[in-house]
């Protein structure tokens, strides 16, 4: 107890159960103090964060950046495009020339998967991964979990389906490894273009019937279809995937019983998810992102502390 | 000195013998269930004599060992004193410590219970043990994420001279004890350990 197993937060991969319930238990303090009316705690003032964006990000960025001054960190930002990233610097150089300027701890998103990796073996800092490319989102698994323990009380025994588009996500992977970790039976529902071919070794079911899906189900997060990802035509018409593929009201309504529907956000509405389904009660998109928060203060509480 | 040591048995009398499972550990009894019993009841009664009806007034036990004793207090000035209505609180200090990233385990936190805010009160800190002090001046920062209050006291069971590191003294203590460094006081409660008793321990 107390300590987690790794230096870094690179993916769930990396993670074992204990160090899952451990950032869970940090988090349920940390959301306490953000819902103060002094929502700030002194505990990083000696440490610097530089939060490194290669690609683009809301969500994730403000939240990091909140989560950073939540805890009193000295917060850096940097984003590719105004950088000299654009005049051909390498990636190591780039961070080596931020971590002279003495950073403890290296938040980074990448379009490239394994950056954050290829990153903590060539650099000293601790490393966040923040997304890499199709690979992982490790902040968004946990607290995708942490907001169905939340919300159902447990995430051992639950059933969860992710449906939509499973190939190019990271979130996809991510949450896979945390629920499976957790105990929880994952099935992935989308159509066969954007399945990964053996995803099943992973140990998750397919389904192609979103109907069957959500019916077997308790919760079901629904991804993104990531148009800047696709590089040919994964499906005919974005009008055919939202009848396929899209959750409606109608069908919310006329399942057996009430599931609890997420989101990783942005949501293209009308798309995989219409307005009414997003804007109901059975839907936890914004405890999500609340959520976000406490969980990155709990991440990056927890690996500060083990900065030696 | 390698050499030297060779040839004195292992266990002599004239060497502290010190090694992993053998420590020499010595406790003695410093306060018993009954002491503790009399002292509670003369702070509650310091307190009452303060603080009357408490209406105005906050208790905020710091966590983890002191929330026993706050939650003690606030039962023996309802049950024995007949104060209708206290507002008591658990504080965790955790994030506001000082000591972040210095000692050899990461710090661990407890809940924080605090259901009120504590603008323009009077508020009534307790803990178990006063020692180096470090732990209330964290709670004077935390105390101040929920609010501004018109007074801050201290209570404390047990108050070691001599070994403070801050300007910071208790308003009430229930016993003052000269422990040199080595030692450690140990209070246990009886709905956590067991019995009531307070140790000095040797290390």
């Amino acid at each position: 107890m107390s300590e987690l197993s790794v230096n870094h937060l690179l993916g769930i991969k990396y993670l074992n159960e204990k160090d899952i319930q451990l950032i869970f238990e940090t988090a349920d303090h940390f959301k306490e103090v953000i819902n103060r009316s002094i929502k700030k705690v002194p505990s990083l003032r000696d440490i610097t964060i530089a939060n490194i964006f290669f690609e683009n990000s809301t969500r994730t960025k403000l939240s990091f950046e909140l989560a950073e001054k939540r805890l009193s960190a000295d917060v850096i930002n940097f984003s590719a495009a105004q950088s000299s990233v654009k005049k051909g610097e390498t990636l190591i150089d780039t961070v080596n020339n931020i971590l002279s300027m003495k950073v403890d701890m290296v938040v980074m998103r990448h379009p490239n998967p394994g950056a954050g990796i290829f990153l903590s073996k060539n650099v000293k800092a601790a490393i966040i991964n923040a997304g890499d490319g199709a690979h992982e989102h490790p902040t968004q698994a946990l607290l995708d979990s942490f907001s169905i323990r939340e919300k159902l009380g447990d995430v051992t025994g639950k059933k969860v389906v992710i449906v939509g588009d499973i190939l190019h996500s990271r979130v996809a992977l991510s949450n896979i490894f945390a629920l499976k970790l957790q105990g929880a039976t994952v099935k992935v529902c989308g159509p066969k273009t954007l399945l990964p071919k053996h995803i099943e070794s992973l140990g998750v079911t397919v389904e192609s019937d979103l109907r069957k899906a959500l019916n077997w189900c308790d919760v079901a997060n629904m991804l993104r279809v990531q148009n800047e990802r696709m590089d040919m035509s994964y499906f005919p018409t974005t009008r055919e995937y939202a009848q396929q593929f899209g959750i409606n009201k109608t069908l919310l309504d006329s399942l057996d019983k009430e599931i609890v529907i997420m989101h990783p956000g942005p949501i293209n509405r009308g798309v995989e998810i219409s307005s009414d389904v997003a804007d109901s009660k059975q839907s936890i998109i914004l405890n999500q992102v609340e959520n976000g928060v406490a969980i990155r203060m709990a991440v990056i509480y927890l690996l500060a502390s083990q900065i030696k | 000195m390698q050499r030297l040591l060779r040839y004195i048995p292992q266990k002599s009398l004239f060497l502290p013998y010190k090694s992993a499972g053998h420590q020499l550990m010595s406790q003695k009894v410093l306060l018993s269930s009954k002491e503790i019993h009399i002292i509670l009841h003369r702070l509650a009664c310091q307190l009452l004599e303060n603080h009357l009806d408490f209406s105005n007034t906050v208790l905020i036990g710091l966590q983890p060992r002191g929330s026993f004793l706050a939650t003690r207090l606030t039962k023996i000035l309802k049950e024995d004193y007949k104060v209708k209505q206290i507002n008591l609180g658990l504080l965790d200090i955790t994030f506001y410590r000082d000591d972040f990233r210095r000692g050899d385990k990461p710090l661990e936190a407890s809940s924080t219970q605090l259901d009120f805010l504590v603008e323009g009160k009077k508020v009534v800190l307790i803990d178990d043990v006063l020692y180096t002090g470090r732990s209330i001046r964290a709670a004077l920062t935390a105390i101040q994420s929920f609010g501004r209050p018109k007074e801050i006291e201290l209570l404390t069971l047990i108050d070691r001279r001599f070994s403070r590191h801050l300007p910071i003294q208790p308003n009430y203590r229930g016993r003052q004890v000269d422990a040199i460094n080595e030692e450690k006081v140990k209070v246990l409660w009886e709905e956590n350990d067991g019995k009531d008793v307070i140790y000095l321990i040797d290390r």
